[in-house]
C-alpha cells in the first residue's frame, strides 16, 4: 500500500464518523507516510508522534487513530497530530491550538 | 545578539517535530537535534531520562532554548525564546 492509497481508505473509513483529514495537504500526505514507516518498522500503524515501545500490546492506545483522537477532536478540534479534525477545525471556526498531549506517561514505560 | 544554544529531542516521524526543526532552519538558527526513535536500548533510556527532566510528559518535541524548554512547536513561544519577536 502506498500513501495515496492509504489516504484514500482511511478517508472513506473515518470523514462518516466526523473525522476528517486537515486541510494542511502536505502534512497529511507526510502523515500518511509516516504511518507507513511504522507498519514497517513495528508490524502496525503507531501514532508518528509519539514513540513506540515496539510493543503492540502496550502501543495499543496510540495505534491510529489512538483512543485520545475522540477527546482531543471533541475538546481542539483536532488530534494530537494534526491529522483527523473535525470540520469546524477545518472551516476555521475553531482557533488552532496546539494539541498537548493526553496520554498519560506512565503508559511510555 | 548572541543566540542562546538551541536542542531538540524529537521523532523522525513526527509532524510537530519537523515543523519545529523546518521553523530554525528557515530563520537560520543552528540546533542540535536526537531522534528518540531512532535509538535503542541503553542509549534511548538514558536520553529519555533527560527528557522528562525537561519534561515529566515526555512529548516531542521538547525543545530547549538557553534555560528555556519548551513543549511542542509552539512557534511564537519558541521565537520569543530566541530573541527573534
Amino acid at each position: 500500500m502506498n500513501a495515496e492509497q492509504l489516504y484514500e481508505m482511511l478517508k472513506k473509513v473515518q470523514e462518516p464518523k466526523g473525522y476528517y483529514f486537515s486541510d494542511d495537504a502536505e502534512r497529511v500526505a507526510d502523515l500518511m507516510k509516516d504511518l507507513l514507516v511504522n507498519k514497517e518498522r513495528y508490524g502496525y500503524m503507531v501514532c508518528p508522534c509519539r514513540l513506540s515501545s515496539g510493543d503492540r500490546e502496550k502501543d495499543r492506545d496510540i495505534i491510529c487513530p489512538c483512543v485520545y483522537r475522540t477527546e482531543d477532536v471533541a475538546e481542539y478540534g483536532s488530534c494530537y497530530c494534526n491529522l483527523y479534525v473535525s470540520r469546524e477545525w477545518n472551516e476555521g471556526k475553531i482557533p488552532r491550538e496546539y494539541v498537548p498531549e493526553r496520554r498519560p506517561v506512565e503508559k511510555m514505560f | 545578539m548572541s543566540v542562546p544554544p538551541v536542542k531538540i529531542y524529537s521523532l523522525s516521524t513526527c509532524s510537530h517535530c519537523k515543523s519545529t526543526k523546518k521553523m530554525l532552519s528557515d530563520c537560520t538558527i543552528q540546533f542540535d537535534y536526537v531522534d528518540v526513535d531512532t535509538l535503542v536500548g541503553d542509549e534511548r533510556a538514558a536520553i529519555l531520562e533527560d527528557v522528562k527532566k525537561f519534561n515529566p510528559k515526555c512529548s516531542f518535541p521538547t525543545v530547549i532554548i538557553g534555560n528555556t524548554v519548551i513543549v511542542g512547536f509552539k512557534e511564537k513561544e519558541i521565537k520569543e525564546a530566541l530573541g527573534l519577536v
